[in-house]
């Protein structure tokens, strides 16, 4: 009869969180052998792999070569079975471009570009199934892959959505709640400096609403980048126990 | 914190549609008693004793109620002897889901601190979620989980505190399977009926379906309602059609279906005979089918009403009365589009007042019960205390209408009071038009400025002082709640200073908060007869508001410069402080006026103004605007038993057309500058041009007298009018200027964002709003906060700025004005049957105001009062009637009415039947044999006597 109640007045949302909470971020790094970095992370039900080749040298175009740092490409794409209905999705979409554009953006601001002067790195992202957050999920996969690949950056690059219900910010939406229609706001935040890599809303919302809805999204990211911490750390062990040292 | 158990959830929705969804289950969701010591829950809800005393249950226990006893019993629920409850998550979603008004009740009482009731997240909990099995209905899993639910509180409870918790179900199965796990378990209405402390609650139980004492004719009467899906479809190819079914309020075997078409497009779908209308009660949103031509028929104009006598077996009578409406032959063209109810798409019930009919068997306990509005069929409903309730006005609700049952069945609620009460029947009226009157929440009292309350030198700096001006306010006799004043003054350079200042609401109620939200809800001030109804709490409306004389008080001013010729050269708006110098009466203002010796400044004030509004007047009139008139009516109540003592049509006075024209262009001033400055999302006002067809009853009306009237244009129209005159008629101009009124459309708010006709067809101006009652209009104050962000006075807020949001409460604002109008006339046409029950048979003369297929409707000008003549009389056999509906006219025994003809007729009370107490009119002139009644003249004193009893 009526739409889905977003926010119960007991406080929890459909899946059952609380408005700050973030769904459970799981990542693996270092999933594939031939990349130079890689990393498969999973937020909730969205689920992403990303995988990072370079610095190598620019191919194709020789124009495309910057004399003072490193191009970056990335390139952000969607698996046919990721969506409930199955679809193909061609490359370089409207939608698909604007990601890429948009993680491109990110990675500059925070990948340590001026080190490798005349170089490029690939930054590959690839949505294996999409329930929300699709962004912030593929943020928070590839940096964790541009870490593996030993790639030096400013900080991690956490990003997290934030919507707006009821008067109350809602950290890290799931598709249910993206699509509930309300606001939607993305932040890739450096969580060390508190400097924001990248900021995009397309829905409508009151100014004043606009301060705590970004704060809601920020304390969100600072929760993601605890959890990527700890991922790297863990992998960091893992391997040198492999390694033996 | 986080159990973090991810498991996918499938629904289907539309096509085939996989939906994964997370469900995260917590460890931290408390069971909300005061007794437990485990859960760390800061503000328990639920009673550390919580007495129901029960035959049955004599310990101390909490309720679960499962989702059908909410749906149904929420009348139970509701009372407050029904505490400590839980509501469980399951419950609350199959309620929202399926019925909105019980889910919004069920929400008003988990709110209500006293009522105890506690909503557990039993979804979301660890141990108490469970999944559905394979091959499980939903509705199965549903009832597993309550009784999961129950089944955990009943061992997480600790022992020591002696509490247990009782499953209510009505559902047989769920019980079974409750008492097999060992649970405390009750059918609702066996719960209720060994409650001890309140037996009454037993006549609020909902009738279900499945109860045995059920009698039941065999007899089908109605034909099956198709199920939801089967009209889907139908409505999808254009078989059926949905509209709202509106009950026809003179015929109970009539109604309407309105179907909203695209645009404007609507169209109207005439249903007759019980079978045809298949159990559709007034409002529900229907399906119907529409019949092939040849069965078209004409809306009857016959006033025909279900009046007690007949029984369930008795329906030849009512068959022959069906006849009666389609045997009469019609003309082709006044065949409508007919048609027959196949379904209910959405009941829309809501709790009807009215009185109960008591069974001619003395023991019985099944009643029927007339509600007071007649388009609401009779319901019938099982009480024992029906010899208590007899002459009470009661509140009922309907639970359902089956196939084999002439009238709906329902439960008793509330009882009122006893008819014919002032009080019970002010409380009836306001019910019946869902004007909301409960005194003012406290939670709403605690947003009211403290007393003593002074103007802060805060407030003196934001604002122009403009103490020093000579502000009056003119307004009726007796009003308390002043919110304009006016004040006059000549500039150094000649020309006329005029300010508008209205009582600043807006600085006291702050957006959003529960008087903000009460105010927005009630939407208006409703004025009854000798009772007010405020939209805001007393203090701001008749004190802090209200300008007053010689007090200092927080204004809103609007500040014109004019010259001579009152045309505007320069005009401000501005958040002022002023002192009014005086507070008077239309009629003291017009004796100051008139009155040559007077010259202090207050006189000199409003020589000005009104030297000023007769020339706005006539140029207003000038570009069209209508005066158009209503029969208005004044009671002089007595001041000890408040009963009416005289009444007297409204006068109106030089001064009110003053007050009135400052008012207008304040309105217009301020509708402009909002508009232009948000264009989008300024709160107007409208008056749609009515459609030409309109006019058609003018029209003919006027033909009869051998006059024309032009309704092209409102100029045209008022011209029309002015010249409308006939010789020795005087009253004909105004009894003309009522048919005009009817023909009028309603003046709706809108949100100019949202439409883009916004003339105002009655005062003839491009543009109009409502800024000058903020004390008793909402849309006032929100064009107020406007007003005040557009000269940069006060800040603003999200939903100030939503059009949509906008839109949504323009419809509440323009429903509860309908509603407080449609309240205002009952409660006239009440106190009217006061007064005339007080006097006894009166002889007054009137005029025909419209002609009937059986009656004539007479305007009485000198109480201002409109009844209708019936022809027919049930002892007597029927005179002999002819109906011309071209012209229209009446012909009774050779005598023929026309419109506007002069007759006299008695007025009495006719209060056989209590509940609709009516003012009868019978004819005396013309001498008509066998229809007009002989001229009473002893008799009045042994009537008034069986009157007054």
């Amino acid at each position: 009869m009526a739409g889905i109640e977003l926010l119960s007045d007991q406080g929890y949302r459909l899946d059952g969180r609380k408005a700050t909470e973030l769904r459970k971020v799981q990542a693996r790094m270092g999933v594939f052998g031939q990349a130079d970095g890689s990393a498969y992370l999973e937020q909730g039900n969205t689920k992403v792999l990303a995988v990072v080749y370079g610095p190598h040298e620019v191919r194709g175009a020789r124009s495309k070569i910057l004399y003072d740092r490193a191009v970056i490409n990335c390139q952000y794409s969607m698996a046919t079975f990721s969506t409930a209905e199955r679809k193909r999705r061609p490359h370089g979409d409207r939608k698909s471009s604007e990601m890429s554009l948009h993680l491109k953006q990110t990675f500059e601001a925070a990948v340590l570009t001026q080190l490798y002067p005349r170089s490029q790195i690939d930054i590959y992202v690839k949505i294996l199934q999409a329930d929300g957050g699709n962004y912030s999920a593929c943020v928070n996969a590839a940096t964790l892959a541009v870490i593996d690949a030993g790639i030096p950056m400013r900080d991690y690059v956490c990003a997290c959505t934030a919507g707006f219900v009821d008067d109350t910010p809602l950290a890290d939406l799931c598709h249910a709640e993206e699509s509930g229609g309300g606001t939607s706001l993305a932040v890739a935040l450096l969580p060390r400096g508190g400097q924001i890599a990248l900021l995009q809303m397309d829905a409508r919302l009151h100014q004043d609403h606009l301060d705590t809805l970004m704060e809601a999204a920020m304390t969100a990211c600072k929760g993601v980048s605890k959890v990527l911490d700890e991922v790297v750390r863990q992998h960091l062990q893992e391997m040198s126990i492999l390694t033996g040292e | 914190m986080l159990k973090s158990k991810t498991f996918v959830k499938k629904t289907r929705s539309g096509g085939i549609l996989k939906v994964v969804r997370e469900h995260y289950l917590r460890d931290d969701i408390w069971c909300g008693s005061e007794v437990c010591v485990e859960c760390k829950d800061e503000s328990p809800v639920l009673e550390k004793d919580p007495c129901m005393e029960s035959s049955m249950c004599t310990f101390p226990h909490y309720l679960i109620p499962d989702t059908n006893v909410v749906l149904h019993q929420i009348d139970v629920l509701e009372d407050p002897l029904i505490r400590n409850v839980i509501i469980l998550q399951t419950v609350l979603q199959e309620v929202r889901h399926r019925s909105a008004p019980a889910y919004k009740r069920i929400k008003d009482a988990i709110h209500n601190k006293e009522k105890h009731f506690y909503t557990f997240t039993n979804e979301h909990h660890r141990e108490t979620f469970i999944e559905r099995e394979p091959g499980e209905s939903a509705n199965d899993r549903n009832d597993r989980a309550i009784r999961a639910a129950a089944h955990w509180y009943s061992k997480h409870i600790p022992d020591s505190a002696e509490i247990k918790v009782v499953m209510l179900t009505n559902d047989r199965l769920n019980k079974e399977k409750a008492e097999q796990t060992g649970l405390l378990v009750y059918r609702c209405d066996e719960y209720i009926k060994s409650l001890i402390a309140n037996p009454e609650l037993v006549d609020r139980l909902a009738l279900t379906s499945d109860e045995k004492n059920e009698i039941t004719s065999s007899k089908i009467l109605f034909p099956e309602h198709l199920p939801l899906s089967q009209i889907q479809s139908g409505i999808k190819s254009g078989k059926y059609i949905q509209g709202t079914f509106r009950a026809n309020r003179d015929n109970f075997l009539e109604g309407t279906v309105f179907v909203h078409g695209e645009g404007d497009e609507s169209t109207e779908i005439l249903l007759q005979g019980l079978q045809k209308l298949n159990r559709a009660v007034h409002q529900d949103v229907v399906a119907v089918e529409l019949l092939p031509q040849e069965d078209w028929v004409a809306p009857s104009a016959v006033v025909l009403q279900d009046d007690g006598s007949k029984g369930e077996d008795e329906e030849e009578e009512e068959e022959e009365e069906e006849k009666k409406l389609q045997t009469k032959q019609v003309h082709r063209d006044s065949l409508k589009p007919t048609g027959r109810v196949v379904g209910i798409i959405k009941r829309n019930w809501r709790p009807y007042c009215g009185m109960l009919t008591l069974s001619h068997i003395k023991e019985s306990t099944r009643h029927l019960f007339t509600p007071a509005d007649r388009r609401i069929p009779r319901i019938r409903i099982e009480t024992r205390q029906a010899a208590t309730l007899e002459g009470q006005r009661i509140m009922v609700a309907i639970d359902g209408w089956p196939k084999n049952s002439r009238y709906p069945r329902g439960h008793f609620m509330k009882n009122l009071g006893s008819a014919g009460d002032k009080e019970t029947e002010t409380e009836v009226l306001l019910l019946e038009h869902d004007v909301p009157h409960l005194p003012f929440s406290q939670n709403v009292l605690s947003f009211l400025p403290s007393m003593p309350w002074a103007i802060t030198e805060d407030d003196m700096n934001r604002r122009e002082d403009l103490r020093h001006l000579c502000v009056c306010s003119v307004d009726p006799p007796g009003c308390t709640d002043i919110d304009d004043a006016l004040h006059c003054r000549e500039l150094e350079n000649g020309n006329l200073e005029v300010g508008v200042h209205i009582a600043d609401v807006s600085h006291f109620i702050r957006p959003g908060n529960a008087m903000d939200q009460e105010a927005a809800s009630r939407g208006t001030t409703v004025y009854l007869c000798g009772k007010r109804i405020d939209m805001v709490p007393e203090l701001l409306s008749s004190n802090l508001c209200s300008l007053r004389s010689n007090v200092e008080r927080l204004a809103f001013s609007c500040i014109w410069e004019m010259n001579d010729n009152a045309e505007i050269l320069n005009t401000r708006f501005t958040k002022s402080v002023i002192n009014s110098k005086a507070s008077l009466t239309y009629a003291e203002a017009q004796m100051k006026i008139d009155d040559r010796n007077m010259n202090d400044d207050i006189t000199k004030n409003l020589r000005g103004l009104n030297k000023l509004a007769k020339i706005l007047k006539a140029g207003r009139i000038e570009k069209g605007a209508l005066t158009l008139s209503s029969p208005e009516v004044r009671f002089h109540i007595d001041s000890e038993t408040h009963d009416p003592i005289d009444l007297q049509t409204k006068e109106l006075q030089e001064t009110n057309s003053m007050v009135e024209e400052f008012m207008l262009l304040a309105n217009i001033s301020v509708a402009q500058k909002i508009y232009d400055e948000f264009s989008e999302c300024a709160l107007l006002r409208k008056h749609p041009s009515p459609p030409p067809s309109n006019y058609d009853i003018l029209h003919k009306a006027i033909k009869t007298k051998n006059l024309v009237i032009h309704t092209d244009s409102a100029k045209e129209l008022a011209d029309s009018l002015n010249q409308a005159d006939i010789e020795g008629f005087p009253y004909f101009n105004t009894l003309l200027r009522i048919l005009a009124t009817r023909c009028m459309m309603q003046a709706v708010y809108f949100c100019s964002g949202l439409d883009s006709d916004f003339r105002h067809y009655g005062l003839a101006t491009p543009i109009y709003t409502h800024f000058t009652s903020p004390i008793r209009r909402y849309s006032d104050i929100i064009v107020h906060r406007l007003l005040a962000v557009a000269i940069g006075a006060d800040s603003t807020y999200p939903a100030l700025m939503d059009k949509h949001k906008q839109a949504a409460l323009c419809n509440n604002l323009n429903y509860r004005h309908k509603m407080a109008q449609y309240a205002q006339r009952a409660s006239v046409a009440f106190h009217t049957q006061l007064f005339f029950k007080s006097r006894g048979i009166l002889n007054e003369e009137g005029f025909i105001l419209f002609v009937r297929k059986n009656a004539i409707i007479v305007l009485i000008p000198k109480f201002g009062l409109e009844g209708t003549v019936f022809f027919e009389n049930k002892d007597k056999p029927s005179p002999k009637m002819t109906f011309n509906e071209e012209v229209p006219t009446l012909t009774v025994e050779g005598h023929t009415f026309n419109l506007f003809d002069r007759v006299r007729v008695t007025i009495s009370l006719d209060a056989s039947n209590i509940q609709h107490q009516k003012i009868r009119m019978s004819l005396l002139e013309p001498v008509i044999p066998g229809v007009s009644v002989p001229l009473p003249e002893a008799e009045p004193e042994a009537k008034k006597a069986k009157l007054d009893r």
